[in-house]
């Protein structure tokens, strides 16, 4: 008995099923098909054009001027004029950081990347008495890592001190981004813990705070940091400006942790509280130890999420005066080689925050799948 | 007597000590906490007042009625000579107009590409996916800067040696780096006798659906068609417009004068980065929103629809759609919210909103506090308002639930 099986017409199957089935499966898909890849075609050319094929890479002093004259000489549209980049791209990264000190920066990378693997292997291996090491390793970083930034005093051999207006370009957008969420986080947990507490003077004030914070949009609070603080604290607490925008992120940043951790609280079945309770555990070693673990393990991609928000809105200090990485850019637009170049600095700066956060939402969403999170 | 009940009994006597009692505790837990909130504030007030003491300054609002002395190019009509409280409301026009059109474009760019989206088309759905992605994980300030830097200050001149250089589109519209040009309707003397026929249009078309809608109630199926309603509110101006002597509305187009436009409406260049900014950035916000709730739907009442021989509009209008709008509507409140707010970011491309003025305002008055309060409340009162609209229409859609 042998069962002879037809193969399927060759347009259902392979690529041409392919195509039929995602491309041309009625007339007005086929239409579709047709417009979007004149609007691919129209696209790409464009900016292949202007990116790749008439654009200028070398990194001659004054290249981009001649390149811009000669266009326009013959009388087309100018290419890219990519020197801008590379000329600058240490201005990008770290900005006015000292030259000699930028070691520092690649020491303290190399401080979280091998913490962040560290990690990875761990959580993988799940070596439960391991990973309390590696907590303890990435608490005790942040003093290092700080104290590698910033330095001692002036006159000190080892490690002079790097004034904090001097940190700017990616290095500035960077540490704006994650003191803004760490230094929120615990304040975060304060207030949802206040905003869910049954004492009404505490649940009243955390709420307001709360709802005021998340009413107004960032520059606002960024406005008070740099200008209401000097004028409501005592005139011999002064803080630099990069410290007054770190405060107002982290005011403004805490009162969206707050609701995502509230979030994590309200998941939390009542059983949990009850249990907790029977054991014997007063309020306090309750929230320490049963609770909050499990709220904060449920809202990590929420975390996440707020975090990458946050990454990109450190672009706001622009507006203060601060040089991050899209400040850097603006001010190399007005370099007298580079005048007009903005097309080219700002792709670039695009793309810096696009590989960032882009890569940070693939990593969050793997982790989501790693640690069961997507199956509740 | 057994232990236990003597035990009971001595805590119905109040032997618990009051450092023990948790009704004790709590109003005292709250007490101290209003105190050192109370303490906090009044030491930030009494360092504000030892500031204002330095400059013999003094807490007040009465600097809104002076002259303002700068000028404000951009909205309603504003002079140097004009005073505070008018700066501000410029702001305040400003930032709504921005906000308004920007919502109703970003919600309409959102459905068209969260539908796309989800397109059986490989091609189209993959478009609309770059398209979000780029935009989601890109900062809209870095958007924002490269929209009006590096492309509409780019854009070609209105004229050049007597010759219209600008991106000429019909109408005519003319779009160049001083912004954009358009024909714009104005009305005319006999406008005065036209508009009540606009309202008499809105009250039989209102009544139209009315009577329609009872007449679904009684019979479970509609009198007459949907059309008619469409056509009578449709009718009953161009009837007026008949009847009133002359066109009540003209057609305004612009007209290039020497290096400017003039007529129509014209839009700055700085109104029309951020609007397009703010658009582009919240309608792939906005399609992520619509694709969610269309998935939320279960593939079921498609289906089960399809089985009963609805067709496939009807599948979308009817089954589709309402139930995806339950699940829409609550982040689409906090896309508008988001879209407002962000719409203070116009400080950084030159655009003169509710924040941008008021930085000025500060500037020139010093009156650092005050002004900040204002701004605080301008924001939070229009964060309010939109989140009360839309609640309102979130009550209305949900109560459909059962």
């Amino acid at each position: 008995m042998t069962a002879t099986s037809e193969r399927p017409p060759v347009t259902e199957v392979g690529a041409l099923g392919w195509l039929k089935k995602n491309l041309l499966s009625t007339w007005y898909d086929t239409l579709l098909t047709v417009g979007s890849l004149a609007f691919i075609y129209w696209v790409l050319r464009g900016f292949i054009e202007w990116a790749i094929t008439k654009a200028t890479f070398s990194t001659e002093p004054g290249i981009c001027k001649e390149a811009r004259a000669a266009a326009t000489a013959a009388g087309e549209t100018a290419g890219a004029c990519w020197s801008v980049v590379n000329t600058n791209i240490k201005v990008f990264m770290s900005g006015r950081y000292p030259n000699e000190e930028v070691w520092r920066i690649w020491v303290s990378l190399g401080i979280v990347a091998v913490l962040a693997s560290l990690t990875w292997l761990i959580w993988r291996s799940e070596a439960a008495r391991a990973r309390r090491w590696v907590v303890i390793g990435w608490l005790s970083s942040i003093p290092v890592i700080t104290i590698l930034l910033s330095g001692f005093s002036e006159e000190g051999r080892i490690l002079p001190l790097v004034a904090t207006e001097l940190w700017s370009g990616l290095l500035l957008t960077v540490v704006l981004a994650v003191v803004g969420i760490g230094a929120s986080f615990p304040l975060g947990i304060l207030l949802a813990l206040g905003r869910r507490s049954e004492l009404p003077a505490l649940k009243v004030f955390c709420t307001m705070y709360i709802e005021l914070i998340r009413g107004v949009p960032l520059i606002t609070v960024l406005f008070m940091s740099q200008l209401l603080l000097p004028i409501f604290l005592p005139p011999q607490v002064r803080f630099g400006t990069v410290v007054r925008a770190l405060v107002g992120m982290t005011l403004f940043s805490a009162a969206y942790s707050a609701e995502n951790i509230r979030g994590g609280l309200a998941a939390i079945p009542i059983g949990q509280y009850e249990a907790a309770k029977a054991v014997g555990l007063n309020n306090l070693l309750m929230m320490a130890f049963i609770i909050l673990p499990q709220a904060i393990q449920k809202v990590i991609p929420a975390i996440v999420g707020q975090f990458i928000s946050l990454f990109k809105d450190t672009t706001l200090v622009v507006i203060i005066g601060l040089l991050d990485l899209l400040g850097v850019a603006k001010a190399v637009t007005a370099q007298q080689d580079f005048i007009g170049l903005h097309k080219e600095v700002y792709l670039f700066a695009a793309l810096v925050f696009f590989i960032c956060s882009y890569a940070m939402s693939y990593g969050s969403r793997r982790l989501e799948v790693t640690m069961g999170m997507g199956e509740r | 007597m057994t232990h236990g009940s003597s035990t009971y009994s001595a805590a119905r006597h109040g032997a618990v000590p009051f450092w023990r009692d948790v009704r004790v505790l709590r109003v005292i837990a709250q007490v101290i906490f209003v105190i050192v909130v109370l303490a906090i504030g009044a030491w930030l007030i009494g360092n504000y007042r030892a500031w204002l003491a330095e400059r013999n300054l003094t807490f007040s609002y009465r600097f809104l009625r002076l002259e303002a002395s700068f000028d404000l190019a951009e909205g309603i009509p504003f002079k140097s000579t004009d005073s505070y409280a008018r700066a501000f409301l410029v702001g305040v026009v400003n930032t709504l107009r921005v906000a308004g059109v920007g919502i109703v474009l970003a919600t309409l760019l959102g459905l068209v590409t969260g539908v796309a989206r989800l397109s059986h088309n490989w091609l189209v759905s993959h478009i609309a996916g770059v398209y979000i992605e780029l935009v989601r994980n890109t900062p809209l300030l870095v958007q924002l800067f490269f929209l009006y830097f590096a492309v509409i200050l780019k854009l070609p001149q209105l004229k050049l040696r007597d010759e219209i250089t600008a991106i000429t589109l019909p109408g005519p519209t003319y779009l160049s780096n001083r912004g954009l040009a358009m024909p714009w309707p104005r009305s005319s003397e006999s406008f005065g006798s036209w508009w009540p026929f606009l309202i008499a249009a809105l009250a039989v078309a209102l009544v139209l659906w009315i009577l329609r809608a009872r007449g679904v109630e009684h019979t479970g199926r509609p009198n007459f068609s949907f059309l008619w309603v469409v056509i009578a509110f449709f009718a009953v101006p161009a009837i007026g417009w008949l009847v009133v002597p002359g066109s009540p509305l003209t057609l305004d187009v612009p007209i290039i004068k020497g290096l400017r436009a003039e007529g129509g409406t014209i839009l700055s260049a700085e109104y029309v980065a951020l609007t397009f900014g703010l658009v582009i950035y919240t309608g792939a916000f906005i399609a992520e929103v619509v694709r969610a709730g269309i998935q939320a739907v279960p593939k079921g009442q498609t289906e089960a629809a399809r089985a009963q021989g609805f067709t496939e509009m009807q599948i979308l209008r009817l089954i589709v759609l309402p139930q995806a709008l339950r699940v829409i509507i609550p982040p689409l409140i906090s896309q508008y919210l988001n879209l407002t707010k962000n719409s203070s970011l116009a400080i950084g491309i030159g655009f003169l909103d509710l924040y941008a003025v008021s930085r000025t305002m500060l500037n020139q008055s010093g009156r650092v506090v005050e002004v900040f309060l204002m701004i605080m409340a301008a924001y939070l009162s229009m964060s309010l308002s939109i989140s009360l609209i839309m609640n309102v229409v979130n009550r209305r859609i949900q109560i459909v639930e059962r």
